[in-house]
């Protein structure tokens, strides 16, 4: 089948066959390999998108489910050469190690930001318990959304 | 539903099988955006409602419930009906619907019936659902117990399947409910423990340590590789007493 869905603010079409994952759909046919394919059950985060208005994770999605949806990756969430704060203040605190974790984290940190200018840290900890980084890097991962919330020392 | 045909809700469930190949389902029906599956109507509680909106204006122990379930991402896209339609002995919002007694809706092209929640669940995974029919609606009882109280034990607090879920309510005239979750095929009442204590206006030490060797004693617990048949018993003890002492409070 062919699905038609606003993706990243641009009308984009893509053909599917089977019970296909958007994640799936996102990296093989359209081209978008920023979301990451890890746990594939929803546990790890890192295929994080926002798909009308709210924070999922596109593993869960099935492919056809999202025809007349609108879908956000980390791929759209800033302009082509400017990054969003939140991106801004990982790169600031040194938030990457691997890095294989990072999109999902910035997907998920964007959707807190924008319902929550100034989160708590334990806010910030809550909003960020489906997102895990195996590097272990919560430490600066956490630093740098503390700091873009104002309540950084 | 026609013949053959996988309902979808949020996927939180058939997309995991679907990912690694247990299932593949041929004609499947999405039911995200079916506004009618959304409603909720004082305590009729579409099938779409999803844990975001269960966690913000849910009744007291279905809130703390669904507030503990998975992340935002799972909380975001996971529905009440999925999670009765899945029917795992490990539901998350099952004890609720057992405490309260609620019903389960089904609907189907030659109408609709309403089914107790122990009429429903029949077994691990099972239910009294028809290929034909959908989950249309979760029907809770008009007037809610004051005291209600949901906790669950599992080895971390964020996207974990706990190895004892319980709720206990408590009506002003001390009628006791405790429902389980992880602990039998499907999520049970402890009888005798709610009638033991049902009668107590005012328990004290005694009354409460009779009441949770009850519970640990109604529980049909397994051993598996989340937990053991004698720890999930204990704590089913241990936890409902903890919950019915907050009820008193």
């Amino acid at each position: 089948m062919i699905v038609s869905f606003k993706l990243n603010g641009e009308e984009t079409t893509a053909r599917v066959t089977g019970p296909l994952s958007l994640l799936d759909m996102l990296r093989d046919e359209v081209g978008l390999p920023g979301s990451k394919s890890a746990c594939e059950q929803g546990e790890c985060g890192s295929c994080s998108i926002v798909l009308d208005g709210e924070l999922v994770c596109s593993c869960l999605v099935l492919a056809g489910d999202v025809e007349g949806s609108e879908v956000t990756t980390v791929e759209g969430v800033a302009g082509a050469d400017v990054l969003h704060p939140v991106q801004e203040a990982m790169h600031e605190a040194g938030a990457v190690q691997c890095g294989f974790c990072t999109p999902g984290f910035v997907v998920a940190a964007v959707d807190l930001f924008e319902s929550n200018p100034s989160p708590t840290t334990s806010e910030i900890k809550e909003a960020l318990a489906g997102n895990i980084c195996r590097c272990t890097g919560y430490g600066a991962i956490i630093r740098a959304f503390e700091q873009l919330a104002g309540r950084g020392t | 539903m026609g013949e053959g045909a996988t309902a979808l809700a949020g996927g939180t469930d058939l997309m995991v099988e679907v990912n690694f190949g247990h299932t593949r389902p041929e004609n499947v029906v999405a039911l995200r955006r079916v506004e009618e599956l959304a409603q909720w109507e004082g305590g009729r509680i579409g099938a779409g409602v999803t844990w975001r909106r269960l966690e913000r204006d849910g009744p007291r122990a279905l809130a703390q419930a669904a507030r503990t379930v998975g992340s935002p991402q799972i909380r975001n896209a996971g529905t009440l009906g999925g999670n009765v339609g899945t029917a795992s002995p490990a539901g998350d919002g099952l004890p609720f619907l057992a405490a309260v007694d609620a019903s389960i809706e089904l609907a189907s092209e030659s109408g609709r019936r309403t089914l107790r929640w122990d009429d429903f669940f029949i077994g691990v995974k099972k239910t009294a659902r028809r290929p034909d029919e959908l989950i249309s609606a979760i029907q809770l009882p008009e007037a809610l117990p004051d005291r209600q109280e949901f906790a669950k034990i599992g080895v971390r607090n964020a996207m974990v399947i706990a190895t004892v879920y319980c709720v206990v309510t408590r009506a002003e005239d001390g009628e006791t409910r405790v429902a389980l979750g992880s602990v039998a095929p499907t999520t049970i009442r402890a009888r005798r423990a709610e009638e033991l204590i049902s009668s107590v206006a005012s328990p004290g030490e005694e009354d409460l340590r009779e009441f949770a060797r009850l519970v640990s004693e109604e529980v049909t617990p397994i051993t598996d590789h989340r937990s053991t048949e004698q720890y999930r018993r204990h704590s089913s003890g241990v936890l409902a007493r903890r919950l019915l002492e907050r009820c008193l409070r």
